[in-house]
């Protein structure tokens, strides 16, 4: 072992002319241990343990987190919370919603063919876009104050990963058994009985899957239309390669992946990592009060020597990711707050107080660490960084609300023809083209009125309305729920001029809702 | 200069480069991440099999599916045309004088239409169908039809053409040329005439005398026009080839009359009816009633 620069005989790659386990002997700091020719060498020295033998490789395999089952507060709070959110995903497609004779009666309904947008009493059009945007955008402010707020809660309880992945945790647990169990299973060899076990698990995987795949198409159609077509094998085949694809995704997400979507794939941890801030509600370990680790009789032998931690690791095994969080804050912990139930049990039952591990904000930890005392984390709540999320929040909500309560079901639009942009007719009149739209957003057919107005002399006729009975005003009737286009003729007698002008549309209803378009009339330059 | 150590604090092997102190850590890639690379290198090597791929010198790769962008066009063309079949196949059995009783039909016709005027059309007639008083050609829009405007009559024209040669049922008409035939005076007074017809000069009665002795056979007392001869109206605002003294006078004394290609032959039959409803649909079609108590259509007028 002389030159770290010499190849080996037979070259390749040889770990053990370079590689040296440096963690054991020298306590220099790394860096200069590189930086320094000397250093390097004399980490070379033969005496110092070597990992020739280590194995190259290319991959990190996983390591199966086997949680253990834990009864508590939190996790009590997230079954309530699975519930509600299964519940909802299941259950929402199957509610009806009477709309008359012209709508669909399902409550809510995304249906993408005639681009309309179900929610019990709202109807929202392709136009209306901006209600769904406007949802978005509080979507993600919502998550921003909830993470500067309470900190990764919605990872921890509501996010779908989660929700799922604690569904096929329980399907484990139910069919392999509690930890130890399923640890035991993992290792034993492949047994006819095993297979059988793994069979009939994945299975219950599938049929999870393949649930919440097809829950998800009964959103974009009749439900129970969909339901029935679809196992006569006449939906149509988007809805299969849908439910196939959402059946695959969710066994493999939940079911296998687990844990490594929220550490490798999921770019929200390293956002919220970038939110939270030491006002932020996280889960924290509070080692000046468990450190050092000692069992409860070594305790007992030396009072006063060791903390609180008494070393159990049952923190460690009921965590859903398989993170140790005496380590201190890391990217895996979803804040689920699994551990801190299973530490209040441990506590409770070696009698000392809870909350070795607890919510807790890292302000408040270096306050109690000094000796300070711990403060509620309910006040964490009302600061100026959540109270501004809250009303950016609330704003854009409201603004939406005001919107929704005050739009229109009556719409115009006009375009206007520019190519010709004017016509002289026989008789000296010059004539402009529009296509009007008329859109009717209420689920019965609405008479409409269409008035030129503010063009002098200015008569209109359509492609329905003949010239003949060319007027100011005109009447024409537009479907239920529909959009219909006029094209619209104006002409103006001999001498017109080019100008501004208004259409006025008017539905002949007791609404009599109106809408305005203001528009150009072109006239030829006089000579 | 590579040198490979493990890193104390992680216990991870390092990539064995150095910047300024810094390392990087040789961490594994998980398990899956792997995998899926691996499964986009065969599906790699397996897009290159089936599908073309290498640019060779004249060509790329065939690929075994046979799979080309041609083919899938000429493919996706097909389909087009087979779901438009029908409409066509109801289109070739309507008459022309019945298509506006079918508004869906009509409407798809104009669609049609629109398309085929783009591609045949607008090199005279121009993109809307607007014209050129510049050059002669029609504005398709307006409500002044020189052969008629209902839907039997543009299809009739479309299908025949104006002034075809080695078509005998093509529109055609005559204006002789009167160069010589008026002195400079003459040709004035008859020049008024025709501006008064529509009110936009007074006339003197030997204008009206000329008018009357050379040009009423064709197109009027009063300058209605003739729809049977081609013989436009005179005694409204819109002209063919300008309103100006000096534009009028050029038509009398060396008359330019316009050709149109006749269609028949050149497009399909069902294509030059989508035509004539396009055209029609254009805001100046006329149905066959309005022609009928239209008074302004002099058809054998005679003083
Ligand atoms: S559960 Fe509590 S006592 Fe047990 S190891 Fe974890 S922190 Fe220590
Ligand atoms: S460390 Fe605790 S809070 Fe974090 S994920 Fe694990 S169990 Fe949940």
């Amino acid at each position: 072992m002389s030159n770290p620069d010499d190849p080996k005989p037979g070259g390749g790659r040889d770990w053990s002319v370079v590689v040296e386990d440096g963690v054991a002997k020298t306590n220099e700091p790394v860096s200069s241990a590189v930086a320094e020719p000397e250093a390097a060498t004399r980490r070379h020295e033969p005496h110092e343990p070597s990992r020739e033998h280590l194995p190259e490789r290319l991959y990190e395999p996983r390591k199966a987190v086997h949680n253990k089952r834990i009864d508590g507060p939190f996790r009590r709070f997230k079954w309530l919370v699975m519930l509600v959110t299964l519940g909802i995903y299941y259950v929402t497609p199957w509610l009806r919603w009477d709309r008359g004779p012209y709508a669909p009666d399902q409550a809510v309904l995304v249906d993408l063919a005639n681009r309309r947008f179900y929610m019990f009493s709202i109807e929202i059009w392709p136009h209306e876009f901006y209600f769904v945007a406007g949802l978005l955008i509080m979507a993600g402010i919502g998550l921003f104050l909830v993470t500067s707020a309470v900190g990764r809660a919605w990872c921890g309880y509501a996010c779908p990963q989660t929700v799922w992945t604690d569904l096929f945790q329980h399907v484990d647990r139910f069919v392999d058994g509690d930890r130890n169990a399923r640890v035991r299973l993992d290792a034993a060899p492949w047994t006819w009985g095993k297979v059988m076990r793994r069979a009939f698990k994945w299975s219950i995987y599938l049929v999870i899957g393949f649930w919440t795949g097809g829950a998800w198409i009964m959103y974009f159609a009749d439900a129970p239309t969909l339901v029935h077509d679809f196992w006569r094998g006449e939906a149509a085949p988007v809805a299969y390669i849908t439910v196939a694809i959402l059946t695959l995704t969710t066994v493999t997400l939940g079911g296998f992946m687990r844990e490594q979507v929220c550490i490798y794939m999921c770019p929200w941890p390293r956002i919220q990592t970038a939110m939270l801030d030491e006002k932020s509600l996280i889960v924290t370990y509070k080692d000046w009060r468990g450190e050092p680790r000692g069992s409860v009789k070594k305790a007992q032998k030396n009072p006063g020597q060791f903390g609180d931690c008494i070393d159990c690791t049952q923190c460690v095994q009921v965590c859903p990711t398989g993170i140790d969080i005496r380590e201190g804050p890391q990217i895996g912990c979803i804040t689920c707050a699994l551990c801190i139930d299973a530490c209040d049990k441990v506590m409770k039952d070696i009698g000392r107080p809870r909350g070795l591990i607890d919510y807790a904000t890292l302000e408040d930890c270096e306050r109690e660490a000094a000796g300070g005392e711990p403060k509620s984390p309910l006040r964490t709540l009302m600061r100026p960084r959540t109270i501004a999320y809250f009303m950016i929040w609330a704003g854009i909500g409201g603004a939406l609300l005001f919107a929704l309560g005050n739009r229109s079901h009556t719409e115009l639009t006009v375009a206007p023809d520019r190519n010709p942009p004017f016509m002289l007719l026989s008789d000296g009149s010059v004539r402009n083209s529009y296509t009007l739209k008329l859109r009717n957003m209420e689920s019965r057919p609405r008479e409409m009125e269409i008035a030129v107005e503010g063009l002098a002399g200015g008569v209109m006729w359509t492609d329905t309305i003949g010239r003949d009975e060319a007027s100011s005003v005109q009447r024409v009737t537009v479907p239920a729920d529909l959009v219909r286009q006029v094209r619209a003729y104006v002409a103006v007698p001999e001498g017109a001029e080019s100008q501004q002008f208004t259409f006025r549309v008017t539905s002949l209803d007791a609404q009599r809702e109106t809408d305005t378009v203001q528009t150009r009339f072109d006239a030829p330059e006089e000579e | 200069m590579a040198n490979k150590r493990i890193d104390e604090p992680t216990g991870t092997r390092t990539v064995g480069h150095e910047w300024d102190g810094i390392e990087e850590l040789d961490t594994p890639l998980p398990r899956w991440w792997l995998w899926t690379f691996y499964l986009t290198v065969v599906f790699a090597i397996g897009y290159v099999i089936a599908y073309p791929a290498w640019p060779m010198i004249d060509k790329a790769t065939q690929g075994v599916l046979g799979w080309t962008s041609r083919g899938q066009l000429a493919k996706e063309m097909t389909a087009a045309d087979q779901a438009r079949a029908t409409m066509r196949e109801q289109l070739a059995r309507t008459p022309i004088e019945r298509l506006g009783e079918d508004s869906e039909l009509m409407q798809q016709a104009v669609a049609g239409g629109a398309a085929a005027f783009r591609v045949n059309c607008v090199q005279c007639h121009g993109s809307g169908a607007a014209g050129s008083q510049e050059l002669g050609y029609p504005n398709l829009n307006d409500d002044d039809w020189l052969w008629g405007g209902d839907l039997k009559a543009i299809h009739y024209t479309l299908t025949h053409g104006i002034r075809q040669p080695g078509d005998d049922e093509t529109r055609t008409s005559q204006m002789p040329p009167f160069a010589g035939a008026f002195d400079n005076a003459q040709l004035d007074q008859l020049v008024d005439h025709v501006l008064s017809l529509s009110g936009k000069a007074e006339s003197s009665r030997a204008g009206a005398q000329l008018y009357a002795d050379n040009c009423v056979a064709c197109h009027g007392a009063s300058g209605g026009g003739n729809r049977e001869l081609g013989a436009p109206r005179l005694n409204d605002a819109i002209w063919l080839r300008g309103s100006s003294r000096e534009a009028i006078k050029r038509q009398i004394l060396d008359p330019r009359m316009g050709m149109m290609p006749k269609w028949e032959g050149r497009l399909d039959p069902v294509t030059v009816k989508m035509l004539a409803a396009y055209v029609h649909s254009l805001g100046g079609g006329e149905d066959f009633i309005e022609v009928a108590k239209d008074p302004e259509v002099e058809v054998d007028e005679q003083p």
